[in-house]
């Protein structure tokens, strides 16, 4: 018998022989070494990895992946993505696009898609500006930013992403800082885990159009003190001498010491990614202090291809029409002689 | 004319037509199109040969009695060859006032209107803008006018059966058809089989239609209004099954048989607009033949996620209309650039803007052929009528599976909402699809290598181990694909995609003139206007003219003798319902000849008898 187990792949499988054209020191580079390490730890043949992309810095991506893959049209890597996974549901589908790819020129598909829950795996690589068309501020850029097309300060309320996809019913929504490869490495791994449409933003910095946006989460020297790194079933728990964390005050999340007025660990929210309800989630997504990252939220129902699957198959059972001919030939026909 | 109601007839004589062409018209609710369908059908399986053609408003239920409410269909039916849903009518059926002011127009003079004369009343009269009733002003003498009571009939007819007072109104259009049943020595037998089974669950109802119609039936026999019944006999038609189907089922059809032939599964992504939705509504039907039919969030999502499915290994589709084409554009431009095989299905309506969407128009074709940015040529085809919808989908598919490029197929409202006998096809008779799919890559693969002959590229489809490759919207390297931006190489490759669609012209089959090889006239049309074109052409060549009607469906690239068939005629005229798009196109291809214009922009078919009379003078003018 042959063997159908994948076999073990290593990092160089998935490079590409194309040069990678990034700018220097942009965090890009540390999504595509995590993902490089992360495929051959997937359990996925190479032949059925599928890498789709719109327009964009983010969107080069494809090309340094030696799987099959697809350089889109703007905004339209999820609805291309879409089409991949429904004509063929076997391969693992994965969309890189950016924020203003999916937020602005894409915002109609990027909703849609996570309403309808396929089985694909969405890395958005939010830097917070436009990089490819130089400099302009995008649907995440923060109010008063300047940018070349908004040189007194930006005058539109930004979105935050995960609160977009919440609202669009996002079943797989995590958020990783762009510096730290080893973590991003195991999201991605989870994300191609999990059953349905993964979200994963990534705090991705701009070395040119937009450095330093998110150091103050990211830097190595705030990071724990700036970030809470949540893991379902483990209390929320942060800081340097991981001695802070979340309680719930009414209907806010409160930050609290451990020592401090009687407040010990057990005290503690636990992380539950997997409750349906999705209002901590949504809580979690907005604070700022800490900045919560990790897999937020991931709650697993039917797929679109498996409800499609399952109602095609109660149809094929139910019908007795397998070849075309038995379509054009039932009803209402009449014999000319 | 007006009619003696008193003088009887002992026995109707029955009086031999060739054709009629018979109009229903009456409140979009009052199920005028029902009435036809079943007309139609009784017709065609009685063996004349019928055309179609429904015309409805753009609201679903217009305000009752509104001039713009009003809903009709069309029936041409005859012993002789039927090209057209016809002109002018020998039977109009009126069945409120709004309907026979809007259609009156349309009646032969002389001939006869049914009108029920209970919709008659002051109210429906000032809704449909009369001054006058016009039973009463003598308006009507030009016509044989029948008036029928025949809401009150029909509540007559169901009294005792304990139907509501809705359900009786609602059936009256069955006491209309009873009527031309009778007219037309029709058999009732197919519309009674029909409620028996349309209303298995709710008897009731067939039982109240079946009376109803029955009653219209024997109320014509009796009637002395109407002195004698029509004999159309069957038509000779070739030997075979067949079946009665519109231009968006049979395009639908056209794609299942694709699918099933090329051995590929069948991907339709498309976003509703009128009026290609029925081609969503029929293959959303066919899940048995593993039909994945995708309604997407929009047109844009409607054709890139049919570029992925194309990306992924499927016969790969996406319907719309006009609008709808536009929104598409820059994907199509993707598909041309990545060289993927789709299938964009464009139902043609009024333009432009939302313009008139339930109209038929021809005004897309410029579109289709230059609406994208950059150098991007795709095949153009155009169905020409209902039935042959369903041929011109299928070679859609082939051309774009065999020749790995976009494909955009022009039909339009008025084939694809109209229809005709079908001489039906089976899935043996038709020719083999064989795309360029590449399993294995022992020779060196790249995914633009090409076939020497066509130059369609491979198709390598993922899940195809070794054959990993990546593909995009920017140029590539013509022999690694690779991206580049080098300026030889963007020209040669722009060039390689132009010669791919042209070869195209050694794939298709030759322009073939009907009627006249050669002579005076040579009339130029394509897509949906052939049966009228057909139509004029035919009665001028019985009647000893010079002419003949060259019918493109092969618009991008044309036949190789195109040119060949204009140098056989003394004048050319190019027919088509828009500004002169074809004819601006051969303008260009073909600029030694002169190319006289027929142009109509009023969202309806061309008039057989307006064709003619400007045919005739064009050769007159000698």
């Amino acid at each position: 018998m042959e063997d159908i187990a994948v076999k073990q792949y290593t990092f160089k499988d998935f490079q590409s022989d194309q040069e990678v054209r990034w700018c220097p020191g942009c965090d890009d580079y540390v999504i595509l070494r995590s993902m490089l390490k992360a495929l051959p730890e997937m359990e996925v043949k190479k032949e059925d990895v599928v890498f789709i992309s719109g327009i964009g810095c983010s969107s080069r991506f494809p090309y340094y992946v030696d799987s099959y893959g697809m350089h889109g049209i703007h905004g339209r890597a999820a609805a291309i993505a879409s089409g991949v996974k429904l004509a063929n549901p076997n391969l693992s589908v994965w969309v890189a696009t950016g924020d203003g790819d999916a937020m602005a020129i894409g915002g109609n598909h990027f909703i849609h898609v996570l309403r309808r829950n396929l089985d694909l795996n969405i890395v958005l690589f939010n830097n917070e500006i436009y990089g490819l068309t130089k400099g302009q501020f995008s649907p995440t850029s923060v109010l008063g930013q300047k940018t070349k097309s908004s040189p007194y300060g930006n005058t539109q309320p930004p979105f935050q992403p995960g609160e977009l996809a919440i609202g669009a019913r996002a079943r797989f929504f995590a958020r990783i800082g762009g510096n730290t490869p080893k973590e991003m490495t195991k999201l991605f791994i989870d994300a191609e885990k999990f059953k349905g449409t993964s979200l994963i933003e990534v705090l991705q910095n701009c070395v040119i159009f937009n450095d330093g946006c998110f150091t103050n989460y990211t830097d190595k020297a705030v990071k724990d003190e700036q970030q809470l790194h949540v893991e379902h079933g483990e209390p929320m728990i942060f800081g340097k001498n991981k001695d802070k964390g979340l309680i719930l005050d009414g209907l806010t999340l409160k930050i609290v010491t451990i020592g401090e007025d009687n407040i010990e660990e057990k005290d503690l929210l636990v992380h539950d990614a997997k409750c349906e309800n999705e209002i901590m989630h949504h809580m979690l997504i907005n604070l700022r202090y800490p900045l919560v990252t990790g897999i937020i939220r991931s709650v697993e129902e039917p797929t679109l291809e498996e409800r499609e699957a399952e109602l095609t198959e109660q149809v094929k059972s139910n019908s007795n029409f397998s070849k075309v001919d038995d379509l054009f030939f039932s009803g209402e026909t009449y014999e000319v002689k | 004319m007006t009619l003696d109601k008193t003088k009887t007839t002992a026995k109707k004589k029955v009086e031999q037509v060739n054709a009629v062409v018979i109009r229903f018209v009456g409140d979009s609710g009052d199920g005028m199109q029902l009435t036809g369908t079943q007309f139609t059908d009784t017709s065609a399986m009685f063996g004349n040969d019928v055309a179609t053609f429904p015309n409805y408003p753009s609201e679903i239920r217009a305000p009752q009695g509104s001039l713009y409410g009003v809903s009709g269909f069309q029936v041409h039916i005859g012993s002789v060859e039927i090209s057209t849903p016809g002109d002018d009518l020998d039977l109009l059926v009126a069945m409120n006032p709004a309907g026979l002011k809007t259609n009156l127009k349309a009646v032969k003079a002389g001939h006869t209107i049914i009108v029920d004369t209970d919709s008659f009343t002051k109210k429906n009269l000032q809704k449909a803008e009369y001054e006058t009733n016009p039973l009463e002003d003598g308006s009507l003498e030009n016509y044989r006018v029948i008036e029928v009571a025949m809401t009150s009939l029909t509540r007559e007819a169901l009294k005792g059966l304990g139907l509501d007072n809705k359900s009786i109104v609602r059936s009256k259009n069955m006491f209309a058809l009873g009527m031309v049943y009778w007219m037309y020595g029709r058999d009732m037998k197919h519309t009674l089989d029909f409620f028996e089974k349309k209303f298995k669950f709710k008897p009731i109802i067939a039982e109240a239609n079946s009376k109803v119609i029955k009653t219209g039936y024997f109320f014509a026999e009796t009637l002395e209004l109407i002195p004698n019944s029509y004999s159309i006999a069957p038509s000779t038609m070739p030997k075979g099954t067949y079946r009665i189907v519109n231009g968006n089922t049979a395009t639908a059809w056209g794609f299942l048989a694709a699918a099933e032939k090329s051995g590929l599964e069948l991907y339709l992504g498309s976003y509703p607009i009128t009026p290609a939705t029925d081609i969503l509504h029929e293959l959303v039907k066919h899940k048995h033949f593993g039909v994945k039919a995708f309604q997407a969030e929009d047109e844009i999502a409607g054709i890139t996620s049919t570029i992925g499915a194309a990306f992924a290994g499927d016969l790969a589709i996406t319907t719309t209309s006009g609008p709808g084409l536009a929104l598409k554009g820059e994907a199509i431009g993707l598909a041309m650039m990545t060289e993927l095989p789709i299938v964009v299905v464009n139902v043609q309506r009024g333009g432009p803007s939302t313009g008139l969407p339930t109209r038929t128009e021809q005004s897309d074709l410029l579109q289709a052929m230059y609406g994208r940015n950059g150098e991007s040529p795709v095949i153009v085809i155009a169905a020409s009528s209902p039935a042959d919808c369903f041929d011109y989908a299928f070679e859609a598919s082939k051309l774009a599976l065999e020749h790995m490029t976009p494909v955009i197929l022009l039909t339009d409202g008025y084939i694809a909402n109209g229809s005709e006998p079908w001489k039906i096809k089976s899935i043996k008779d038709m020719p083999d699809i064989k795309p360029n799919i590449i399993t294995n890559d022992s020779e060196g693969y790249g995914p633009f290598d090409r076939d020497n002959d066509s130059l369609a590229r491979n198709w390598a489809i993922p899940g195809t181990p070794g054959l990993e490759h990546r593909i995009g919207g920017l140029e590539k390297n013509e022999f690694t694909g690779n991206v580049s931006h080098d300026p030889l190489n963007h020209e040669s490759m722009t060039n390689i995609r132009a010669e791919k669609v042209k070869r195209v012209e050694n794939y298709i089959p030759d322009l073939t003139p009907e009627y006249a090889e050669e002579g005076d006239l040579l009339v130029v049309g394509w897509g949906g206007t052939y049966g009228s074109l057909h139509s004029a052409v035919r009665d001028m060549s019985k009647d000893g003219y010079k002419i003949g009607h060259a019918h493109f469906h092969y618009i991008n690239p044309m036949s190789k003798n195109t040119a060949d068939v204009f140098s056989r005629f003394k004048k050319i005229i190019v027919c088509e319902l828009n500004k002169g798009q074809l004819s601006f196109v051969l303008k260009g291809k073909f600029n030694q000849y002169d190319f006289l214009q027929y142009n109509k922009v009023q969202g309806l078919p061309f008039s057989v008898i307006d064709l003619k009379a400007k045919f005739k003078t064009l050769i007159k003018e000698d």
